[in-house]
């Protein structure tokens, strides 16, 4: 039977309740999970956009077109804070899945966070040396 | 109720409490206590303060009042909580709702039926399978310091079930094997004297078991006896991703799942 809301029903005398659609609003915690899980779009988005680069290479003006397309333009505003999120929220949960044992005891999860944003930082560190580089040489 | 109380009982507090009385034939609905006020007193003390003084119809699951034994789980103010260890000073003078553990079917009031959580322990067989069988005579099953840290956190679980009232993929699909079941599959997996792995991977790798997770991570955050179920669940998607890629590399090889790294 269905109650007068309609957000219950009852099978052999149970109640079995129905999980609010907005459950991802009740509590701070599953917002930013929402977040986070969201955010995969914008660092998708950015791949297509990369690969379309990526096509142009051999034709200069349509690369240089795309890049400065108002909509490519917006897309990186937009899909910069979100990589930078999901990588964060990510980084920061990898003391949970990377577990090295020392003996009796866990390595410490901020060395295992901080081992990954150190290479976060080596990698950019390097392409944007890479970027400047190849700039100057044409 | 000591003799000796400190403190007056002229403060009070309300509670919203959740009831559903099938035989009654009533529709679920809730209802507004007040309980005297104590600064020591937790959310199961008035529980049973109301059941005692007034109104003795309010069904609820109790037992050591003590945090031992995972009995009385209930959602306060949409948090899963041990009663026993929810104290009114963090809600005092806000009033306190009360509810059955989400996501589960409710039996009455404040109990739910916990009847697919049990079978999902027995699915993934929560108990030690001997890598070795011994004879009484040939002594015990020897273990180091350093083997026993591995599991000994998911030892810790109470079965309480906060963590499925915390999950939003259990309260989605109610057929995911859950946060404790996984803990308590990877404390027997990842324990030097069990050999048992093989014959839980079936049900622990499936669609319905680690790979349904989608790391909420809400079920450690929950959890009163920090057993990190979420980190369980994580590690065994480790393992089994391992143990597919040894599989593809060396298909002759002995097969050996489990987390014995």
């Amino acid at each position: 039977m269905t109650n007068r809301t309609g957000n219950t029903t009852t099978t052999e005398r149970q109640l079995i309740r129905k999980m609010p659609a907005n459950w991802w609003l009740k509590k701070p915690a599953y917002l930013r999970y929402m977040i986070r899980e969201m955010t995969c779009l914008f660092v998708g988005g950015y791949a297509m956009f990369l690969l379309m680069l990526a096509a142009r290479l051999d034709k200069p003006e349509a690369f240089a077109d795309l890049l400065a397309s108002p909509l490519a333009i917006a897309l990186q505003w937009i899909a910069l804070p979100m990589a930078i999120y999901h990588s964060v929220t990510w980084f920061n949960l990898t003391p949970k899945v990377l577990v090295i044992w020392r003996g009796e005891d866990k390595l410490p999860g901020f060395l295992i966070a901080g081992a990954h944003y150190a290479g976060w930082l080596a990698v950019s560190a390097g392409l944007i040396y890479f970027a400047m580089s190849g700039g100057t040489d044409g | 109720m000591a003799a000796s109380e400190s403190q007056t009982a002229t403060e009070t507090m309300k509670l919203e409490v959740f009831r559903f009385l099938p035989d009654e034939g009533e529709l679920p609905n809730f209802q507004t206590y007040e309980v005297p006020y104590r600064d020591d007193w937790v959310v199961l003390d008035a529980l049973n303060y109301i059941k005692d003084e007034i109104d003795g119809t309010l069904s609820y699951r109790w037992s050591c009042r003590m945090g031992v034994c995972g009995s009385c789980g209930m959602m306060v103010n949409g948090e899963p909580k041990l009663t026993c260890s929810a104290f009114l000073r963090d809600y005092y003078p806000n009033q306190i709702k009360v509810e059955p553990l989400n996501y589960f079917p409710v039996i009455r009031d404040l109990i739910i039926n916990m009847d697919q959580f049990i079978d999902k322990l027995g699915e993934v067989k929560t108990w030690l399978i001997p890598a070795e069988e011994k004879s009484v005579d040939e002594g015990e099953y020897l273990q180091t310091p350093a083997q026993l840290a591995k599991y000994k956190q998911y030892t810790m679980c109470i079965n309480c079930m906060l963590c499925y009232s915390a999950c939003p993929v259990f309260g989605q699909h109610p057929d995911f094997l859950g946060p404790a079941a996984i803990a308590l599959g990877q404390r027997y997996n990842l324990d030097s004297r069990d050999g048992g792995a093989d014959e839980r991977a079936d049900v622990l790798f499936s669609n319905e078991g680690i790979w349904e997770c989608t790391f909420v991570g809400e079920c450690s955050e929950v959890c009163p006896k920090n057993v990190d179920p979420a980190g369980a669940i994580q590690m065994a998607k480790v393992t089994a991703t391992n143990d597919w890629f040894k599989g593809l590399l060396m298909p002759k090889g002995k097969k050996k799942s489990g987390g014995d790294q």
